[in-house]
């Protein structure tokens, strides 16, 4: 069959569109030059300027963001492990409408589900800061979680269950030696999406967060829309790439390191 | 039945309830001080009828229309490539796609911004080689939002369509040819119903959320690219009009139901039919 060119030439514009900015980003962060129109030599100024004194506040955004982080992905790894298992191997009614409630967070606009939590808490005169944030993370990290770990869930081999129980293991000891080893790697890489998705998010955080409880995004945004210190975002996004890269990356290993 | 009562619990307080809260809050009449007051009114409802709305409502419905189209249009082929390659080249290919997407949303949109700068780079080269006027901006207009929105919001085209290609056979557009079809024709006429699943995924996966952007029109716009997110953040938590924000939220969540439902209705009507 004659291959067309168009279908491929259209493939290699997409992944220039797709690289360049990012491409720019990092190039910048070496420049010396404050705007991007001139080349000044390479530096790793912008990198030094991070340990200044007055930009402390960025260390304490982002210690803050880790915390929170840290904590949804914990929280939301309990949750959506049990709620995976609950849906693969019960089936009820219920169950069925429990399936779309696991779903409706991730496909809904962010944007409605921080609004609808603002207006919840506000209502509940609940102060807003560092644990509304906390909350809004696990809700939508405790879908994510469980969708992962289902996957997980599907190339399951019952019988293995079945074998554990004719040889004697009472029901802990079926979960806590044969269930759960199984499952660990898909527990663990949900976790690590959530922990992407929670240090990532913007919308819900900016809507939840009171003063005082700025996370990494919420001060890389304020930055960027008031055009303030350009060279510095550029570092900082660069830094934020290779971090986010390296858990990607490994949460990608454990994925298809399946001992099945 | 144990096992899903916390998952169950928490799904109920943290996001079922606040979306009830909000449809109630709308029905609420504003304070002074920022919050809501007791009784019920349609004040709020009535307030969408305030030119500006329905202006900025048709501009978010029509911008992410437009988004959904280029998004669909440039992963067809990219699909089309990505299922037709095998074995190493396949999975290179697709991190090679996949990869951007890894970094912050923010920082992607930051990107743009940058890289737009009045002061930047590319615009003063553009200017230079004569293409652009030395007065164009590159930021701040309805081209700049669409670009964005179509370069956030394309894998979300791509990884469905990437999904249905892969089982796609290949060889039915062989058949296609030797059957007298046109190139252009086997590719409509074949490869696209043969994808056709994958295309409704990918319509609704890249209409909803951009339905609800804010951030890039807030970022790369001007003030007249807002879209409805942004007027829900301005009533939430600019001048504290919470019924307010509320009836546009509740009209947001109405818009991005009908997609939703489109894709579940017509999945369905496939499953019922036999094969």
């Amino acid at each position: 069959m004659k291959k067309s060119g168009a279908p491929l030439l259209v493939f290699v514009l997409v992944l220039v569109f797709l690289y360049v900015p990012i491409l720019f980003l990092v190039v910048n962060s070496f420049n010396e030059a404050r705007f991007s129109s001139t080349w000044g030599g390479f530096t790793w100024k912008w990198y030094m300027a991070l340990f200044d004194s007055q930009n402390r506040d960025l260390w304490e955004a982002t210690q803050r963001t880790l915390i929170i982080a840290m904590a949804s992905s914990a929280a939301s790894m309990v949750l959506g492990t049990l709620s995976a298992c609950a849906l693969h191997w019960y089936r009820s009614r219920l169950q069925q409408a429990n399936y779309g409630m696991i779903y409706l967070p991730i496909v809904i606009p962010d944007l409605l589900m921080g609004i609808s939590l603002l207006l919840f808490f506000v209502a509940l005169g609940v102060t807003l800061g560092a644990v509304t944030i906390l909350i809004a993370h696990i809700t939508f990290c405790a879908s994510f979680v469980t969708v992962v770990v289902l996957g997980r869930l599907q190339g399951f081999d019952e019988t293995v269950i079945a074998a554990a129980r004719d040889l004697g293991a009472t029901q802990w000891v079926t979960i806590r030696r044969i269930i759960f080893p199984l499952l660990a790697p898909g527990i663990v890489a949900g976790g690590l999406l959530a922990f992407t998705l929670s240090v990532d998010d913007y919308v819900i955080t900016f809507f939840v967060t009171g003063p005082g409880s700025t996370t990494l995004p919420l001060k890389i945004y304020s930055m960027v829309k008031h055009s303030r210190e350009l060279p510095l975002i550029n570092a900082i996004s660069t830094i934020f790439l290779v971090v986010t890269f390296l858990i990607v990356w490994w949460s990608q290993k454990l994925t298809r390191s399946s001992p099945s | 039945m144990l096992l899903t009562a916390p998952t169950l619990f928490w799904l109920v307080v943290f996001f079922i309830v606040p979306t009830l809260a909000m449809v109630a809050i709308s029905f609420r009449p504003t304070t002074p001080y920022g919050g809501f007051g007791e009784g019920w009114t349609l004040d709020a409802w009535k307030a969408l009828a305030n030119p500006n709305y329905p202006v900025i409502l048709w501009r978010t419905v029509w911008l992410s229309l437009v988004t959904t189209v280029i998004c669909l249009a440039l992963a067809l082929p990219i699909a089309f490539v990505l299922g037709r390659l095998q074995g190493k080249w396949r999975a290179i290919m697709l991190m090679l796609v996949v990869v951007p997407f890894w970094t912050n949303f923010v920082i992607r949109v930051a990107a743009w911004r940058i890289l737009l700068h009045p002061e930047g780079w590319l615009r003063e080269s553009l200017v230079a080689l004569g293409l652009i006027d030395a007065d164009t901006l590159l930021l701040y207009n309805q081209g700049a939002v669409l670009m964005v929105m179509v370069y956030t919001y394309l894998p979300f085209a791509i990884l469905p369509l990437y999904a249905a290609a892969e089982r796609f056979d290949y060889s039915l557009l062989e058949v296609a040819r030797d059957l007298g079809a046109g190139g252009l024709t086997a590719v409509t006429r074949v490869f696209i119903p043969g994808v056709s699943r994958g295309l409704l995924t990918a319509m609704a996966l890249v209409l909803i959320p951009a339905l609800g952007s804010y951030v890039i029109p807030d970022l790369v716009g001007g003030p007249d690219d807002e879209m409805i997110g942004n007027k829900i953040a301005q009533r939430a938590l600019g001048d504290r009009n919470l019924p307010q924000a509320a009836t546009l939220s509740v009209a947001l969540l109405v818009i991005t139901l009908i997609p939703m439902m489109i894709v579940y209705l017509l999945n369905r009507k496939e499953r019922n039919q036999p094969v």
